[in-house]
């Protein structure tokens, strides 16, 4: 090493930090430069104008606040008419969210190493979680809407599908930082697989399994909600129909249905998850 | 190993019996969870009627669909009652042959295809003959051909009838492949036959430049010989290659970079509206409870309506376009992003503080230099985070209304005729998803230096 000066030093470290400095601003200039341009070509794209759209804004809302209060009481009601239509859109969640989960484990264990698993697979089923976690549901949805119907079928297939990959990358996170030493032990022991997985795994990543799966479930609520719209049934289609109806009251009441729902899972979730998992989970949503 | 014999597993059971019994009790909680997971299943499974699903899918669509997205055919028709025939591409009247120029496996003798014979050569050894109201089919699996006479009020026919030709008074149906096919009705003959790939994908049917191949046009864009007087041959390709009608690539790219904007614009106006909020909703930055109370039941509100209704409450007032899906995500994402910052700042090390404020620290600089580099990794990677799941989120609720790909998407599975079109917007929906998961892990990455692959 060449001889160095204090001096050196000193010009050297001045010298990075001003580079370094010099990046930032760059950066912070190449991103002010896009948010600007992006808003000024979103502006020119969209049909109304932002200024005009926000006088507008509280029209809607307030026309079906109005409409909801002419109805009157019988407005609750309609809480209780599209009750069936929210539980079809509960239960299209809770079955894809089954089918995904069982999915995800199989994929989760087939893309960690040491885990027993053959080696070239792990590649393979690491890209079909790409793939599969990319893969928008509304567009497999649509397709499959296109071929078996009009039934909430296809949406519980293009949720699972989307779940499997978006799951199985999580899952495949928590295997990859289990604690080795019981599988260790039990391999010492002569357990089979089976064994080493029930014994010295599962009990390791269940918690965290259980905590993500709820978490999931609580999007795929959303997700079905969505996918009604395009003709899967449940509160969705409901949904579509009282816009497409502008009957305000009905619209209110499916607002307020999909919101407690999704309020209440929220809140039972985060309350089991915190119980499972502990204060671990900051910021996993 | 040697195995456990019964009278040792039994005096194992009399003097651990406590702890085995725990053992067997916890076998059993599993098993009853597996029990009520498929009597819940079996539940739906009726409940959403999948047997009359299964009976009613109309499974072949999804293979014409799969072979009309990779495939195009070109319709040969013969309309008896207008006398006239047309060659053409998907049968569009944009892309029908000239007379003079028809493809090569399409021979007519004769006067003119009207009065004259088509003889159309299908593939295979398949050999497809129109003559006035008669289709004759010879090829493999045929000892005799097969002749359909239309025109009248049934058809008839002759001849072999293996089972690939559909029978019936009013329509036959001729299928030896999925890439040869023939339709007859009483009023016309229609034969289609399929080729791989996406027709005129690069250039119009209509266009000087169909059917140019690559290297004669790589010579045509530095030629100094102009096409078209008003603009140079490199321009002319990039023009004709954009405004392509069936494939509509300039309309696409803008789709897409609307969806990008809404996505990115969106993140970008929920990330930093929310850090100020999150600041004033953590306990210990903010010291009022009611103020706190406000401003987490807020975050709550807007998380809990949801993107695809607050989407649909944007679009009255904003009308289509990207705007309202920038509104609709960033207004969602502020109250996740905000719940997540307000979370970081009331874990942070609160020992920066205290130092900034022993050097007499205003309140600004305490929270520049003593907050704000301990939340910025979450800011940054929950930032990203959710880029990446808004572009998808964007398709969605454009998909919806708001515009970008997804309007796109719907539109073209909607019309449900040119599937290889809904293909296309699939795989370049897919290639941006992709390609936005991994920018931002990259920059997740660099920024944050946490994260593996």
């Amino acid at each position: 090493m060449a001889m160095t000066t204090v001096d050196q030093l000193q010009a050297h470290a001045s010298s990075l930090e001003k580079r370094r400095r010099l990046y930032t601003v760059l950066g912070a200039v190449v991103f002010a430069f896009l948010v600007v341009m992006g808003f000024i070509g979103a502006e020119e794209m969209n049909s109304g104008g932002f200024v005009q759209g926000l006088s507008k804004f509280f029209d809607y809302p307030s026309n079906i606040v109005a409409e909801t209060h002419n109805a009157g009481l019988g407005w609750f009601e309609r809480l209780w008419v599209y009750l069936p239509a929210l539980f079809e859109t509960i239960n299209m969640a809770a079955v894809a969210t089954i089918f995904g989960t069982v999915f995800a484990v199989c994929l989760s264990f087939a893309s960690t190493r040491g885990l027993g698993v053959w080696p070239p697979i792990i590649p393979v089923a690491r890209r079909i979680m790409d793939i599969t976690r990319a893969f928008p549901e509304l567009i497999l949805a649509l397709f499959l809407i296109f071929m078996l119907g009009s039934s909430p079928v296809p949406a519980i297939i293009a949720v699972a599908f989307h779940t499997a990959g978006a799951l199985g990358k999580l899952f495949s996170e928590v295997n990859e930082n289990i604690d080795r030493g019981p599988l260790e032990g039990m391999t010492a022991a002569g357990a089979s697989w089976s064994k080493r997985m029930r014994w010295a795994v599962l009990p390791q990543v269940l918690p965290n399994y259980t905590s993500y799966m709820l978490l999931r479930f609580e999007i795929n609520i959303r997700a079905s909600a969505i996918l009604g719209f395009v003709g899967a049934g449940g509160i969705g289609t409901e949904l579509r129909k009282a816009i497409s109806w502008a009957n305000g009251a009905d619209i209110a009441a499916l607002f307020v249905l999909l919101f407690l729902t999704i309020m209440v899972i929220d809140q039972i979730s985060g309350h089991v998850r915190r119980r499972l998992v502990g204060g671990m989970f900051v910021g996993a949503r | 190993m040697s195995a456990i014999t019964a009278g040792e597993t039994a005096r194992l059971n009399a003097s651990y019996g406590e702890v085995l019994g725990v053992h067997r009790r916890q076998f059993l909680w599993p098993v009853g969870l597996v029990v009520a997971v498929i009597a819940y299943l079996v539940y739906a499974f009726f409940a959403f009627d999948v047997p009359d699903l299964i009976a009613k899918s109309r499974l072949d669509r999804g293979v014409l669909l799969g072979l009309d997205s990779v495939a195009y055919k070109v319709h040969v028709e013969k309309n008896l009652r207008r006398d006239l025939v047309e060659v053409a591409v998907e049968g569009e009247r944009t892309a029908t042959y000239d007379e003079a120029d028809l493809p090569d496996w399409v021979q007519v003798s004769g006067p003119n295809a009207n009065e004259g014979r088509i003889d159309i050569d299908m593939g295979g050894g398949y050999r497809f003959v129109i003559e006035g109201e008669v289709l004759t089919v010879t090829g493999p699996g045929l000892q005799r051909p097969f002749v359909v006479t239309a025109g009248g009020e049934t058809l008839s026919w002759e001849g072999d009838t293996p089972s690939w030709i559909e029978l019936n008074p009013k329509k036959v149906d001729v299928k030896p492949s999925l890439f040869q096919r023939a339709q007859v009705t009483s009023g016309r003959i229609l034969v289609f036959r399929y080729f791989w790939g996406w027709e005129d994908f690069w250039f119009d049917f209509r266009s000087p430049l169909h059917d140019v191949s690559a290297g004669a046009l790589w010579s045509l864009a530095w030629s100094d010989e102009r096409l078209d007087p008003e603009m140079s041959n490199a321009a002319l390709i990039f023009h004709e290659f954009w405004t392509n009608e069936g494939w509509q690539h300039g309309d696409v790219f803008k789709a897409l970079l609307e969806t990008v904007i809404m996505a990115f614009l969106g993140t970008v106006v929920a990330a930093f509206v929310a850090l100020p909020l999150a600041f004033m909703a953590a306990a210990n930055v903010n010291p009022d409870p009611v103020s706190r109370f406000f401003i987490r039941r807020f975050f709550d509100f807007v998380r809990g309506v949801d993107m695809l209704i607050w989407s649909l409450i944007f679009i009255r007032s904003f009308g289509l376009g990207p705007l309202t899906g920038v509104m609709a995500i960033a207004l969602t994402d502020t109250g996740t992003l905000g719940k997540l910052f307000s979370e970081a700042i009331e874990n942070i090390d609160n020992k920066q503080v205290e130092g900034m404020q022993s050097t007499g620290a205003g309140a600004l600089t305490r929270y520049r230099f003593g907050v704000i580099p301990q939340i910025l990794p979450v800011f940054i990677s929950q930032s990203l985070y959710y880029l990446e799941s808004n572009t998808r989120s964007a398709t969605v609720i454009g998909a919806l209304g708001a515009g970008g790909i997804g309007l796109k998407l719907v539109e073209t599975l909607r019309t449900g005729k040119d599937w290889e079109n809904t293909a296309y917007i699939i795989v370049l929906t897919l290639i941006v998803v992709i390609g936005m998961d991994m920018t931002s892990g990259w920059l997740r990455r660099k920024l944050t230096g946490v994260g593996r692959d």
